[in-house]
């Protein structure tokens, strides 16, 4: 696949056609394979060619990533869970890239790569612990090469480049994926993970979901210029895509990290995408936004496009969309059976793993607290 | 046995755990050529490489979150931060990020990340380059903090906080780089959280770390030319801290002063005073009392031997608790 040479040069916004996909007025330049019309476009410099299985396995990870999902936000709101940051609207952005890695890569997600992870084969349940208070994560990262979710916005920048400084140390060809947003592109740890990158040429792609919306605040709010040409002045090329075309998103990821892997540094992929429902479930969009900025966006839904392609170009039959459908109900169920018998954790783990190899003063709280505890049982038990 | 200063000790344990393990790399600023601007690694860019030897860009974030990126690759990262001053725009990686990953993933990653701070005022510099923020760290759960006092403790210290499989702040007191000492390079080093008695006494105890021990250590030197048997702690770790070898001599001299460069206001001799009174409240004579920092900036260098405890204030302190 062959990658922008050149995108490392500053670029200025372009008006008229890019490729094959007609730019609409007022949007931005980006790359896109697939319309929201369903129609499939060429791209000058990025292209994919599936096979029939492999469109519809990407259908079908978006819709069971959206199922899941919409599961876990009915969970928040019957109080099983306490918080949940849905991805809705980001499928294609989060598919496309997660399935564009291979399993020696490795990924460092932010706390709403529901679908990346589910690319990474880690189990949707594993998930919901921390929204459900039973642990901050608790997965093994190195089971999928998937790391912990992390919530302090853009941290996770560095540490993807800390490892991927460690690959080329190891002479691996190996890359990384490092997610963060829009908002995150303001912090100081994100433009330091660009510049440590850069100079190390290390194998790593900074993958920003731009959902247009850092809780309240418009990506207007964060930068005068697109996100993605902010990576000419680190000296690495970024590219806009478009978030919502899976099929364009995997072409640029999948190309963003081969050349990563032969050794010719960072890129920025820029996905440019939309924060369907809230920021969280605490979160209540109507008090900054407008409805029709919404639905705008609704026409341009990541699956819905790509099921009118796959049934224009008969890729998929109605056998199969069934057959998803039915899967998705399985997967919903076994989530919200599995949520609701997740145990409440022992309120001694609380001194569990704080240390690898222990702490003294570790040692005697817990002994203390396991003491009052005790004595609390015993005290019940005396009456 | 050797002799050599706290500096060179340093140097030459960062070298051995370089030759011993493959996976250890320094990181920091101007730590390569220049050999850090302490020179604390002097000669090791040569004789290891850029590889291993890594001159970072200026930016103290970036150099811990890359290092934890390095740890879960299976490296062992050796910071340097140039400056206590300095570690602050680190502080949200160390404290969000290092100290809590192994938690957060309930143990199944490990994060051996050692940084190394230059600490402690005294040595006549501008602002940001005189303080003392193991307060900060030791409040926070995950991270370990240790601090030498003298060449033996910096060679083995060091060697010993590479090899532990949690973060360790290490804290050097750099206005003690140039002192000289004794190094056994060959026999088995104390335990890295024990606390040492660097002087048995039996009147009153001095608890002290880093650059403070030698204070003390001449303070307990001038008391005995008026017959006050001072016993001075090292404690050499902060995080965790050998509460139980503060107890043990204390329940001896039934008296104690805590000592440190930092303010006395939450610090190190705040948590010391609480748990000894509540582990030696019958053995008490006299309420622990802090030698340390006042709660205000730094001051300029032309004050700062005011500010600084000194031999007179720490004898001041024995006085007071004596008199009790």
């Amino acid at each position: 696949m062959s990658v922008k040479s050149t995108a490392a040069k500053p670029r200025t916004p372009r008006t008229g056609t890019r490729g094959g996909a007609k730019r609409r007025e007022g949007e931005p330049e980006l790359v896109q394979l697939l319309t929201p019309e369903g129609e499939r476009v060429q791209h000058s410099e990025y292209s994919i060619d599936l096979s029939p299985e492999e469109l519809r396995g990407l259908y079908r990870d978006m819709v069971l990533t959206r199922r899941f999902d919409a599961e876990a936000t009915s969970l928040q709101r019957q109080g099983e869970l306490g918080l949940w940051a849905s991805l809705l609207g980001q499928e294609a952005a989060q598919i496309g890239s997660g399935r564009a890695t291979r399993p020696d890569d490795y990924v460092f997600p932010t706390y709403r790569e529901h679908g990346v992870a589910w690319c990474r084969g880690v189990d949707p349940v594993n998930l919901l612990g921390m929204f459900r208070g039973v642990n901050h994560g608790g997965w093994d990262p190195n089971e999928n090469n998937f790391q912990l979710y992390t919530i302090v916005i853009g941290s996770q920048t560095l540490h993807a480049t800390g490892y991927a400084m460690g690959i080329s140390k190891d002479g691996a060809d190996s890359a990384v994926i490092a997610y963060f947003g829009d908002g995150a592109s303001s912090q100081g740890d994100v433009a330091e993970a660009f510049t440590f990158a850069a100079v190390y040429n290390a194998p790593v792609v900074f993958f920003c979901q731009n959902n247009q919306w850092a809780i309240s605040e418009p990506t207007e709010k964060q930068s005068r210029v697109p996100i993605y040409q902010r990576a000419a002045g680190f000296g690495f090329p970024g590219v806009r895509v478009d978030g919502n075309d899976v099929l364009a998103v995997l072409a640029v990821t999948r190309a963003a990290l081969e050349h990563a892997r032969s050794g010719q540094g960072p890129m920025l992929v820029e996905a440019f995408t939309y924060r369907m429902g809230a920021h969280t479930t605490s979160d209540d969009p109507t008090r900054y936004r407008l409805d029709e900025e919404r639905e705008q966006w609704e026409h341009k839904d990541p699956i819905l496009r790509l099921r009118t392609y796959l049934e224009k170009d008969g890729i998929a039959d109605e056998a199969f969309f069934a057959g998803v459908e039915a899967e998705s109900e399985t997967l919903g169920k076994r989530v919200r059976e599995a949520v609701r018998a997740m145990p409440d954790p022992d309120p001694m783990s609380i001194f569990e793993n704080i240390y690898a190899d222990g702490h003294a003063l570790v040692d005697e709280e817990r002994a203390q607290f396991a003491e009052y505890q005790a004595s609390f049982t015993d005290s019940t038990e005396g009456h | 046995m050797a002799t050599m200063t706290i500096a060179k000790a340093l140097n030459e344990a960062l070298r051995k755990s370089l030759e011993t393990d493959p996976k250890v790399v320094l990181m920091g600023e101007d730590i390569g050529k220049l050999g850090g601007v302490f020179r604390i690694t002097d000669g090791l860019h040569k004789d290891f490489g850029e590889q291993r030897v890594i001159d970072t860009p200026l930016a103290e974030s970036g150099i811990v979150g890359t290092a934890i990126g390095l740890a879960l690759r299976g490296y062992r990262p050796v910071v340097e931060i140039q400056f206590d001053g300095f570690v602050f725009p680190a502080y949200d990686q160390i404290v969000t990020q290092l100290a809590k990953m192994h938690a957060r993933a309930l143990g199944k990653i490990k994060l051996p990340v050692v940084i190394r701070i230059p600490y402690g005022g005294g040595i006549g510099a501008v602002e940001h380059h005189s303080e003392s923020p193991e307060a900060y760290f030791a409040h926070t759960a995950g991270l370990k903090v240790v601090s030498p006092s003298t060449p033996q403790d910096a060679y083995w210290m060091l060697q010993q906080a590479i090899d532990s499989d949690d973060p360790v702040i290490f804290l050097e007191p750099k206005r003690r780089y140039w002192d000289k000492g004794e190094v056994d390079t060959e026999g088995i080093p104390a335990p890295l959280h024990k606390a040492r008695t660097a002087l048995e006494g039996t009147d009153l105890t001095l608890a002290a770390y880093g650059p403070m021990v030698k204070v003390c250590l001449e303070a307990a030197a001038a008391a005995a030319e008026e017959g006050r048997s001072l016993e001075v702690v090292d404690l050499r770790s902060l995080s965790p801290l050998d509460f139980d070898a503060v107890q043990a001599s204390v329940e001896k001299t039934r008296r104690l002063v805590v000592v440190h460069e930092a303010p006395v206001q939450l610090g190190m001799g705040a948590e010391i005073a609480a748990r000894i009174t509540e582990r030696c409240f019958y053995h008490l004579e006299a309420p622990v009392l802090r030698v340390g920092g006042f709660h205000a900036p730094y001051p300029p260098a032309r004050v700062e031997e005011e500010y600084l405890p000194g031999l007179d204030r720490v004898l001041d302190a024995v006085d007071r608790s004596l008199a009790f």
